[in-house]
């Protein structure tokens, strides 16, 4: 039993909800009490998801703890085949559910007997693995289970594209950043002349899944998910796979060698002969990316030596933490990830780019490290930021877990060139807000409102008596002052001289707010 | 399956496939309104996941509540929840010091078995601090019931009603002008202690109210602050100002020997003036210049009630508000289609339902129809059929509707706002004719269905 305010990742179903969810026909139905629907919230209040969500509950109550759920759970997949007809149903557990022990799988294969849709029991234990783990999981059991499929009906076609193609794999809903990532990928694979074979599980058909082996490498911009996709499919079907994320000039370059490596080692037959990719790596470095030329230039010296602290995913934190430290000259005094299961890489990627390493899933911990060390500037996630409005000190979002405001509506990669750009501008504007701030410290602000105020005040000759006084305390700040001005005007309409607390709701009555 | 409850309206009950939120989302108010407590939830990460979500910033300023997070030892009782849960409220009470701490028991610790009632009593004597438990779980109950399992575990704690003249005296000689006043001031009548969480403005709005009447509260059930509650026992009359509370009702009437005043709940014009008519009637005290204040506040909403009138409403229910809102505004002239609810209990709701039925016969509007333990495919197709003017429907279906054309409401927003009282009718009105608002405003930008036609399913 620990004592627990904050997580950075959610609980295992949730992961698998987000891979089921982002697949095109795919209904995910979990296995929980009420209430536990919840990521539907999140994914139509964060995404501003038009549609739907695909997933919903096989209620667990009173009478289910009494006698079994296990009828339940079978009608209940069979009425969600006869009502949407999705391709796939995968039956989620859920941490309620992983504790009643019902042989859920054995409901699953009695459902699949009857129902026109393929159902799967998702593999995820909930006291074992966090949000990322299950979603990385459920993935390559999706894909698993439909190349194995094609492969029993023998209706895999296993000869690759004959032009150089990729699958990327690991875009999903409610990813940091991760449509307007994908997009940047397409455009970047396209420059370079690479067909891209599928994206999963985004937008995804579960039907298509079996075509993946046709694609020449599978491409894995992110860590927490698509890594188990990738390996199993290098084993099974010999499919090599690029794990850098294109995140920051070098790595994008690096990105880009890596697949152009792959490519001709396995086009060396064929007449495909591919171009040199230097050229088109230094162009994009050097002129499409803005971040090379604002490195050099002279808003970024002031940069220099500055102190940051990096948290976030191992993805991000990794990346950001190199960005800083390698191409903006960028102290970076403690980097840091939540992501407990793979540190071991974490802090391989980041040696030699920041003075300390933290890996925790404490955000208490977090916050005293940032105390402690008392950055310029935060790159954190929305816990950080809030960390930072407490401490005085800006912060930048590099990382999930985020709020609405990261789901922006405008073009915001982190991958890819355009992603450089975005990032140059969000670690200026994080320092240079920082900058503004202090300059008002030293000068004493160029704040006026508490003169203003009093020459506006026409209190006179009004009384507040101490209950109305004390009532007035209670109503929230950002009302307040309404609320005494309008009560004063009313008091003043009537030739009241004392002021109770209820003239105060009289007034309230008359004004009508 | 459906239940008579008088000639003209009757309960429906679908599957329970609805969405709605848990009720341990109950400590981000009570918390708010009980200013020396302290939540500890007793369950797991989904559980933590989900106040973390739903709370939004508010988790980020130190909140006074926090999850007991088990893990894979305390499932598998490797691990004594005795020795975990000290441990962790000897931390509280060190870093918080709250004058009460109180357990919120989650399915995980209802399926576990795990005896918060028996240990808390043993713990609350070792450590010194109050310890009340709440089973506030999802497997029986949804969303705003979880306040009514705290407050019906708070009411054992109020204390004994005093019942020496002697001490009443002294404080009549200490301050003698103040006492006369308020002895002029209020008609005499037994004890009233009304229940239900409020915010403080609108505790003090409905004490006004019930002032105008002569007719003093002598406590609330919650109070500001622990230390405060009440005092309840024989001879001591309730009054409910929510509709969610039914085991608060029942506590009240059967271990604490109170009189329960069943009254329609104080929600809009026409349910505030019923509420205050109805203690008075109790207590036998003739109420004066309600009629003309109703008419007072109607007449001020004139411009709202311009925009709702004939307007159709379809409730998807989650919240147990749904029978009050719909009946009040059914008053401002819209037509409900459904009034979707997760729970009824016709006996505490009595008054309501009463109310409603002769609100639907003055207004000459058809009785909606009630569906308890609603089943959310199934209302989407009504919706579908439908199309009301407005889905009052929880956030995970509000999106697609809007995107399909239909104008909703966030029905979560009625539990937070402050909607009681003749003085709150008009943000009542304000939440529920916002849509309808941006719908004219928007009326000149066409797209009103913003989904491609093959997923307009």
């Amino acid at each position: 039993m620990k004592l627990a305010y904050w997580m950075y990742a959610g609980p295992a179903h949730i992961g698998t909800l987000r891979v089921a969810s982002s697949f095109k026909n795919v209904h995910a139905i979990m296995h929980a009490p009420l209430g536990d629907d919840y990521m539907n919230v999140m994914r139509s209040m964060l995404e501003r998801e038009r549609d739907f969500t695909a997933a919903t509950a096989s209620i667990v109550d009173r009478h289910v703890l009494a006698r079994g759920s296990q009828k339940r759970v079978v009608d209940n997949i069979l009425r969600k085949d006869q009502e949407e007809r999705p391709d796939l149903i995968i039956l989620t557990p859920t941490c309620t559910s992983s504790i009643l022990q019902e042989d859920l799988q054995n409901f699953v294969e009695r459902a699949s007997l009857i129902s026109n849709s393929s159902v799967i029991f998702a593999d995820v234990d909930h006291y074992q693995v966090n949000e990322n783990q299950a979603a990385d999981r459920t993935l390559e059991q999706v894909v698993r289970y439909y190349l194995d499929r094609s492969h029993t009906q023998e209706a895999l076609d296993q000869f690759v594209t004959s032009v150089p193609s990729v699958n990327i794999i690991g875009i999903f809903t409610l990813g940091f950043h991760n449509q307007h990532d994908c997009r940047e990928l397409r455009r970047l694979l396209r420059d370079l002349d690479i067909e891209i074979n599928q994206i999963i599980p985004e937008g995804g058909a579960v039907e298509d899944l079996k075509d993946l082996p046709k694609a020449w490498l599978n491409l894995i911009p992110y860590r927490e998910v698509g890594l188990m996709t990738a390996m199993y499919l290098n084993k099974e079907y010999a499919m090599p796979y690029i794990s850098t994320t294109p995140m920051g000039a070098v790595d994008i370059a690096e990105c880009i060698r890596q697949i152009h490596k792959k490519i001709d080692t396995l086009a060396s037959g064929s007449s495909n002969k591919r171009v040199d990719c230097e050229p088109f790596i230094d162009a994009q470095t050097r002129f499409v990316s803005q971040a090379a030329w604002f490195s050099r230039s002279i808003d970024c010296q002031n940069l220099t030596g500055k102190k940051t602290v990096v948290f976030g995913d191992a993805t991000h934190a990794a990346s950001i933490t190199k960005i800083l430290a390698r191409e903006m000259g960028i102290h970076v005094s403690c980097a840091g990830t939540f992501c407990k299961h793979d540190a071991e890489w974490f802090k391989e990627q980041i040696q030699g780019f920041c003075d300390e390493i933290l890996i925790t899933d404490d955000h208490a911990e977090v916050g005293d490290m940032i105390a402690r060390v008392e950055p310029s500037a935060i790159f954190g996630t929305q816990m950080e930021r809030h960390i930072g409005k407490r401490l005085d000190i800006p912060c930048g979002v590099i990382s999930a877990p985020v709020h609405i405001q990261n789901f922006t509506l405008g073009y915001r990669p982190f991958l890819g060139y355009e992603g450089t750009n975005q990032i140059a501008d969000l670690v200026y504007n994080s320092f240079a807000l920082g900058m503004e701030e202090h300059l008002l410290d030293i000068f004493g602000g160029h704040d006026t409102k508490e003169i203003m105020d009093k020459s506006l005040s026409t209190n006179i000759g009004l009384i507040w008596n101490p209950e109305s006084r004390l009532e007035l305390s209670k109503i929230p700040r950002f009302v307040r002052e309404k609320v005494e001005k309008n009560t004063e005007k009313f008091a003043r309409q009537k030739g009241i001289k004392t002021i109770t607390v209820e003239v105060m709701y009289a007034a309230k009555e008359a004004f009508g707010s | 399956m459906s239940v008579k409850i008088d000639e003209t309206l009757t309960v429906e009950c679908e599957t329970g496939n609805y969405h709605t939120f848990c009720p341990i989302s109950c400590v981000s108010w009570l918390y708010q309104k009980i200013e020396d407590s302290f939540f500890l939830v007793v369950g797991t990460k989904t559980c933590g996941y989900f106040l973390q979500n739903a709370l939004g910033v508010m988790i980020f300023a130190e909140p006074r509540y926090a999850m007991a997070e088990l893990e894979e030892g305390d499932i598998s009782a490797q691990l004594n929840d005795y020795e975990g849960l000290k441990r962790l409220c000897i931390r509280i009470r060190r870093d918080r010091d709250p004058s009460v701490i109180i357990w919120i028991g989650t399915c995980t610790t209802e399926i576990i078995k795990m005896d918060l009632e028996g240990m808390a009593p043993k713990l609350e004597w070792e450590i010194g601090i109050p310890i009340l438990v709440a089973r506030a779980n999802g497997l029986d109950y949804a969303f705003t019931q979880g306040e009514d399992t705290v407050l019906a575990a708070m009411a054992h704690r109020c204390p004994e009603p005093l019942r020496e003249r002697k001490e009443m005296k002294q404080k009549v000689l200490a301050f003698p002008s103040r006492e006369k006043d308020e002895l002029h001031e209020y008609a005499n009548h037994p004890s009233l202690v009304l229940f239900g969480s409020l915010p403080s403005n609108v505790v003090s709005q409905l004490n006004l109210e019930l002032r105008r009447q002569s007719i003093k509260v002598s406590g609330w059930l919650p109070a500001q602050r622990y230390t405060d509650l009440p005092p309840l026992g024989d001879g001591v009359y309730v009054c409910g100002v929510n509709p969610f509370l039914s085991r608060t009702a029942t506590t009240l009437i059967r271990r604490e020997k109170c009189e329960l005043i069943g009254a329609p709940f104080p929600i809009g014009p026409d349910g505030t003036r019923a509420w205050i008519e109805k203690i008075c009637s109790v207590f036998g005290v003739e109420a004066r210049g309600l009629e003309e204040r109703e008419e007072q506040i109607w007449e001020s909403l004139k411009d709202y009630l311009d925009l709702v009138r004939g307007k159709s409403v379809f409730f998807m229910g989650d919240n147990l508000l749904e029978v009050s809102l719909a009946r009040f505004l059914i008053r401002c002239g819209m037509i409900v289609h459904e009034i979707g609810i997760p729970y009824m209990d016709k006996r505490y709701q009595a008054a309501e339902l009463a109310l409603l039925r002769d609100t639907c016969t003055r207004m000459c509007a058809p009785i909606p129809r009630i569906v308890e333990k609603p089943d959310n495919s199934n209302q989407i197709r009504r919706l579908r059929e439908l199309r009301p003017d407005l889905a009052i429907t929880g956030m995970a279906h509000a999106n697609p509707l809007e995107a399909r054309g239909i104008s909703t409401k966030w029905s979560v927003e009625f539990t937070f706002a402050q909607i009681h009282g003749s003085a709150n009718a008009r943000d009542l009105l304000e939440l529920v004719t916002r849509p309808l608002r941006r719908q004219r405003n928007l009326e000149h930008f066409g797209q009103n269905t913003l989904v491609r036609k093959n997923n307009n399913c």
